[in-house]
């Protein structure tokens, strides 16, 4: 490793080479403000709100794209570095859409930060705002507000780089220049996964997810709805944060105890539904191995995918539309939980299904959409009536002027309520292929994975594709043909990865069994309706609480959830049986490419 | 140190020898490092804008250890008022690419690039042939080095090297960061040279001629010859061979008309020199010379000519970097508020300011650049600016 000097206000560091000024700034506690510049993403260097003053030399450099060099005498803070930057907001400014106080984001963008900070003069220059600008709401899941967009391309870069779905781009030069979905087509005629990946990454609020919380305030106002929600596992370690908690915070008790205060009728759990995904999952796979390895049937594919994340099986259906058959048919939890609450639940509590109003608190943009594809009706109604982001979400705990942090902790309702640290863990990348191995395993040979403490650390972690061999000895009889046999695994999050997996498995090279892919990078965690920022740092903190809540659990395995026993003992008769066909089961459609 | 006076220069455009790429088999008898030691001896500058000495680029991409090199001519000329590649395409296609050939002896490049202005793609059948008689040549002489055509994009940005390489992978004309420059890292990453049509033409030559007889034009400051591209209110428009170091005023009597009260040296890009300082300024020394040189006469008004530079501006940005894309709509709404009476004649200078921002942050030449004009127009021509 070879080392460069430099100085950065007066202070001499030694960094290794190829590292930015930016970053070796970082090192010594030197913020320097950006815009453009997202960790996850390649380095853009258009927005040049970083530039910092080299001495000697007359033009001054942008921070993040530039190495640092031997010898350099950095100065981050100069009149001539601070009047360039204030004259930088100000021409964003001059761009822009001011009308902060009717914005989604406001107190949370960038660009009014930095206003605020350099104390812009918003008269200072003319206002160039292009007049006439409507706001793109066609998509279920995003909205695209271009006089809030100052050009940054964070968008474009998340979409082709850690996506790979291209939906955005780059058009025009000049004053003209804009980000554009493909052809400038409206959002949802474009290949978009609504991952809102995009959106998370948006400094401002050009890019939105479509907010659905008033109406979900109308339904629990109305005497005569029923409104219950479910919360994703990953929503309870990031919500903090919207409300002054530090990153990596579980804060489950009091979410539910706010539901609850917010009126809303029953405070229900989507790790229950994520356990019987694992259930109804789990028993797919080991039909799907039972056909191929047992009875040679051709017909059936493997190596089978994981379908609990909505932007991913959309990309899978635009881009590989010809091997929709290696998705799982299992709805995601999501579209269990609203498939079971207008029928298991309303039987059970004796409410019409007419009259709940099922609410999907998720980390995800995708579920919107997701909430909304003309299939989601297997209980007769819509399953799911409006999904949330966790922002949405933490807005309306604000909304309900609830003193969040001194709430007491309380516990989910019952029915489907009860839930396993395995449920819990699908809100990580890897997290679902744990909670399906420690049943399966469970299953098929009666004990338990050979995992300390059942933590399956192999298929844990952040790499974009980890892959895991498990060989499964000593099985009951019933699945003599499995035993000996090497179960190959893999694991990919962010739709960059999930492509790899896709060609290997195009090209009919794929030696896996089962893949679990997320589309967020990082699993939900990562997700696109998280909190803002969304970073490296941050998903490995909301990781981390994520494991936490699963050692916290008394039970950490789907199938010995009580309720799980129970619904298939009062209501669904069997894994996969026909009241699982009709409820739990879903099919994939084949879409255009561009 | 200025010449006496102004001097018509021959060579660039002089016959070719009579054998196909003559210079070229000659060239190719010498060592590589006297034929660059003999470029940056000329003293040669690029011509494309920038005026990187020509030697000591071609130098790095020697030093290059690549197997994969590129070697890019760039013939984008996409300014108002420039048109002089186009004639040395037209004209003396062979010295063009004798010198890239050269270039890629001496540096082991094997593939060349034509970076061809849209609006040039007529010439193509022409430079094919051209292109027949090179590929012919090369074999002959054992030199493993093909050049094509590349056709641009049609953006005027396309001319900066970084985006032209960009375009040329297929994507976006964006400027991208500098460092790496592209002699390290420049078509599909690998090193690559970019000089300016001229650039290479002048090259061949100077081998012909030798660096001496090169050096000997020009001044101490400025060596050789060069080709200006002269627009606007002269009688001789058109493509001129002048040594360089000339003085403006000496200039004004040979091309303006009599009645000159300006003069943009070096393009959209450059400066503008009023009356006042023809006989104190230098053409080539403190302003750039890249691109068109554009006469004024007296019923021009300098702000409409500055207001034509800041629509090519506003227009012509790629639009990525912030002080460019929204700086140059704020200097053309400025100066219109100005003259409209809707800001003071004193926000002039908050313009100047903001110019100068851009000049200090701006990404890449265009936004760097435009202060050059803005600045020296408003500051030599105000009133007109105000009245
Ligand atoms: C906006 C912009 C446009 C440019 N257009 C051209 C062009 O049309 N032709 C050209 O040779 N150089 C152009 N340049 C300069 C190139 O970036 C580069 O410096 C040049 O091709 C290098 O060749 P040279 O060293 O032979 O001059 C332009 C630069 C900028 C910033
Ligand atoms: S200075 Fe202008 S043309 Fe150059 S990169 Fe910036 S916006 Fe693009």
């Amino acid at each position: 490793m070879t080392t460069i000097k430099l100085k950065i206000d007066g202070h001499t560091i030694e960094v290794e080479k190829g590292t930015t000024i930016l970053e070796a700034a970082k090192k010594i506690n030197v913020k320097i403000p950006t815009l453009c510049h997202h960790e996850d993403l390649c380095v853009a260097g258009n927005c040049r709100v970083c530039v910092v003053e080299v001495k000697n030399r007359h033009r001054l450099e942008a921070s993040c794209a530039v190495p640092a060099e031997e010898g350099m005498d950095i100065l981050t803070n100069s009149a001539k570095v601070r009047n360039a930057r204030k004259d930088i907001v100000s021409l964003l400014v001059s761009e822009h859409n001011t009308q902060c106080t009717t914005c989604y984001r406001n107190t949370n963008c960038e660009l009014q930060d930095l206003a605020a900070e350099y104390n812009v003069d918003g008269n200072r220059f003319l206002s160039v705002l292009k007049p006439n600008l409507s706001i793109d709401k066609s998509s279920w899941s995003i909205e695209k507000d271009d006089s809030k967009c100052i050009r940054c391309q964070r968008c474009v870069r998340t979409c082709a780089e850690l996506q790979h779905v291209n939906a955005l781009t780059a058009a025009n030069k000049g004053h003209e220049m804009k980000i554009a979905t493909f052809m400038d087509l409206p959002f949802n005629e474009v290949v978009c996964t609504n991952c809102g990946q995009c959106v998370n990454r948006c400094p401002t609020g050009a890019l939105t997810e479509r907010r659905y919380f008033d109406q979900v305030w109308e339904a629990i106002g109305d005497p005569n709805k029923h409104v219950v929600m479910n919360t994703a596992p990953s929503v309870r370690v990031a919500l903090g944060e919207m409300l002054g908690y530090e990153v990596g915070t579980r804060v489950t008790g009091k979410m539910v105890t706010a539901m609850r205060k917010m009126g809303v009728d029953s405070v229900l759990d989507t790790d229950f539904t994520a356990d019987l995904t694992i259930i109804e999952e789990g028993n797919e796979l080991l039909t799907r191995l039972k056909k191929v390895v047992k009875d040679g049937d051709k017909s059936i594919k493997l190596p089978m995918i994981t379908s609990c994340s909505p932007g991913w099986v959309k990309f899978i259906e635009h881009m590989f539309p010809n091997h929709l058959g290696h998705l799982s048919t299992c709805k995601s939890p999501q579209q269990m939980f609203g498939a079971l609450a207008k029928t298991y639940y309303a039987e059970k509590k004796g409410i019409d299904p007419k009259d709940i109003v099922s609410v999907a608190i998720m980390p995800c943009a995708a579920k919107k959409y997701e909430a909304n594809r003309p299939e989601m009706n297997s209980s007769g109604y819509r399953d799911i009536d409006a999904g949330l982001t966790t922002r949405e979400f933490g807005l309306m705990i604000k909304q309900a002027g609830l003193d969040f942090k001194n709430l007491e902790d309380t516990a989910f309702d019952s029915i489907m309520g009860e839930s396993t640290g395995a449920g819990v863990i699908f809100g990580a990348t890897g997290g679902v292929m744990e909670a399906a191995l420690r049943t399966a395993y469970a299953v098929v040979t009666g004990r338990k994975v050979p995992f300390e403490n059942l933590n399956i650390t192999p298929v844990r972690g952040t790499d974009g594709i980890r892959a895991a061999s498990i060989k499964i000895e000593g099985c009951l009889p019933e699945w003599n043909f499995l035993e000996g046999v090497e179960l190959n695994v893999a694991v990919a999050h962010g739709l960059k990865n999930a492509r790899v997996i896709m060609d290997e498995i195009a090209a009919g090279k794929s030696k896996y069994h089962f893949i679990e892919i997320m589309a967020c990078p990082g699993g939900c965690i990562g997700g696109g309706g998280q909190p803002i920022p969304t970073n490296a740092e941050i998903r490995a903190k909301r990781t981390k609480a994520i494991y936490e809540e699963d050692m916290g659990k008394p039970i950490r395995m789907s199938h010995e959830n009580p309720e799980i026993t129970q619904i298939y003992e009062e209501f669904l008769g069997e894994p996969l049986g026909h009241k699982s066909h009709d409820l739990l089961h879903t099919h994939y459609q084949k879409r255009h490419r561009h | 140190m200025a010449n006496n006076q102004l001097k018509r220069v021959d060579i660039i455009f002089s016959p070719y020898s009579v054998a196909p790429y003559e210079i070229l088999r000659l060239t190719m008898h010498k060592e590589k490092s006297d034929v660059i030691n003999e470029l940056i001896e000329s003293g040669l500058r690029g011509r494309g804008g920038a005026g990187f000495p020509t030697g000591l680029k071609w130098k790095y991409l020697a030093a290059e250890q690549d197997s994969e090199k590129y070697i890019i001519c760039n013939a984008d000329e996409g300014e108002p008022g420039t048109f002089k590649d186009r004639k040395l395409l037209v004209e003396v296609p062979r010295k063009v690419f004798s010198g890239m050939a050269i270039a890629a002896y001496v540096t082991g490049a094997k593939i060349g690039f034509l970076y061809l202005r849209r609006e040039y793609r007529n010439l193509i059948p022409q430079l094919n042939k051209e292109l027949d008689i090179f590929n012919e040549s090369a074999k002959k002489f054992g030199l493993d080095f093909k050049i094509s055509i590349f056709s641009g994009s049609g953006a005027y940005v396309c001319g900066e090297e970084t985006a032209l390489i960009e375009s040329m992978e297929g994507k976006r004309g964006e400027p991208r960061n500098k460092p790496p420059f592209p002699i390290q890292n420049g078509y599909l990453g690998k090193p690559t040279l970019v000089n300016n049509v001229e650039t290479f033409a002048s090259t061949s030559m100077i081998c012909r001629i030798g660096a001496d007889k090169y050096k000997a034009l020009g001044t101490d400051d400025q060596h050789g010859s060069k080709l200006f591209s002269i627009s606007g209110d002269s009688p001789k428009e058109g493509v001129h061979e002048l040594e360089l170091g000339m003085k403006i005023s000496d200039f004004v009597e040979e091309f303006g008309d009599g009645d000159t009260k300006a003069v943009q040296i070096g393009g959209v890009a450059g400066f503008c020199i009023p009356r006042k300082q023809f006989e104190t300024s230098i053409i080539g020394e403190g302003n750039t010379t890249g691109g068109a040189t554009m006469i004024f006469n007296s019923t021009r008004s300098m702000y409409n000519v500055l207001h034509n530079y800041l629509d090519f501006f506003a227009e012509e940005s790629c639009g990525q970097c912030t002080p460019c894309r929204v700086g140059t709509q704020q200097l053309l709404k400025g100066i219109e508020a100005v003259k409209s009476g809707k800001k003071p004649a004193s926000y002039l200078d908050d313009l100047i300011k903001l110019s100068k921002t851009m000049q200090i942050t701006s990404k890449c030449g265009l936004g760097q650049s435009v202060t050059n004009s803005f600045a020296s127009i408003i500051e030599n021509f105000r009133e007109e600016m105000i009245y």
